[in-house]
């Protein structure tokens, strides 16, 4: 008689423990996401471990820009950085693209979907890590890559392989426990 | 003389069903160009239109994830649109397109994920919910129909006892 009452109990109880384990599992992800170890926005680029794709952008006025052909003939490692003067979070990254600039990384830019006079002015007012400076005005390159948002940089190795990829600005802590170590392994 | 009236009647016929044969036929034509349209920066006709909206309602907008790229307002979204209509301009099909899409954006870009092994726990998910539950009720079943111990001698007393 008890058991049974029990276990009918145990049965009610059965899916408001599993609302609860829900709300617990949710809340958890929004504390994560406020932390920043978790990123809602954050997927795998199917284009890690492939070669880059074929592309061709034309460099900002007085610039030089760059295709697949440039990326596969690097002897160094490359970081391609989309960004865009209209872009909040790429003004953020900025001052760590400088630091990984300064400290010998090859940066090559893309402006997303950007003016170029608009992007100069950018990069007069936020300084120019850039050692080319790509123009995407259709952002169909972009597309081609993946991309669905700025900042985005991918990391390419020797011969054109892309060997990282993050959908988020380039702060400390992802150039730490993210860029620095594939850098490692490249190099 | 008859002979070239009847000539002249027949030529003047012959002319006039020509003419209007002509004019059948081009008003024909006229009906049937396609009127374009233009989507997000690309003419296509209705079809074509119907077409790309098909395509775009089945990919996912990255950007505010749980809306159609037919739907969203984000500029990506706005992107892929172009991209599907230019593609449908130019004659692809719609497995086509949307391969090109999954290809750099992985199947997150699907709104109805496909059948790979990846997503069998979750296609699998409603048929394990309802064996699961079954299980349970077959269990619940079997406790229900155990048979009632009977009463021992001192509790036989006890009943009679009581229901004197």
């Amino acid at each position: 008689m008890d058991r049974s009452l029990l276990s009918r109990r145990l049965l009610l109880a059965a899916p408001l423990g599993l609302a609860v384990a829900g709300g617990v599992g949710a809340y958890a992800l929004i504390e994560r996401a406020k932390r920043g170890t978790y990123n809602p926005q954050d997927f795998n680029n199917p284009l890690v471990g492939h070669r880059v794709p074929h592309f061709a952008l034309s460099g900002l006025p007085g610039q030089q820009g760059f295709d697949r052909d440039a990326l596969v003939a690097m002897r160094r490692p490359v970081l391609v950085n989309f960004f865009a003067s209209w872009c909040v979070p790429c003004v953020q990254e900025s001052p760590f693209l400088d630091r990984l600039a300064k400290a010998g990384l090859d940066i090559w830019g893309v402006a997303y979907q950007d003016k170029p006079e608009a992007t100069a002015l950018y990069l007069a007012e936020h300084g120019n890590p850039y050692r080319r400076l790509a123009m995407d005005p259709t952002g169909r390159t972009a597309i081609n890559w993946g991309l669905y948002g700025v900042p985005e940089s991918f990391l390419i190795a020797p011969g054109g392989l892309v060997r990282w990829h993050v959908a988020s600005p380039l702060f400390p802590d992802v150039i730490e426990t993210q860029l620095e170590p594939a850098l490692r392994k490249i190099t | 003389m008859r002979a070239v009236w009847r000539r002249v009647a027949l030529a003047i016929l012959f002319s006039l069903a020509l003419g209007f044969g002509l004019a059948h036929a081009t008003g024909m034509a006229a009906q049937n160009t396609p009127t374009m349209i233009r989507r997000d920066g690309v003419n296509l006709t209705l079809p074509q239109e119907r077409r790309a909206e098909a395509i775009g309602n089945h990919l996912r907008c990255l950007v505010c994830q749980n809306e159609t790229v037919e739907n969203s307002q984000a500029g990506l979204a706005k992107q892929f649109r172009g991209i599907i209509r230019r593609r449908v301009v130019r004659g692809e099909s719609n497995q086509h397109i949307i391969a090109f899409m999954v290809h750099r954006y992985g199947i997150f870009v699907l709104l109805k994920p496909p059948l790979i092994p990846l997503t069998m726990l979750l296609w699998g998910s409603p048929i394990l919910a309802l064996l699961i539950g079954l299980g349970v009720l077959v269990l619940a079943r079997r406790r229900r129909e155990k048979p009632v111990a009977s009463l021992d001698p001192a509790e036989q007393a006890r009943l009679k006892e009581l229901l004197q």
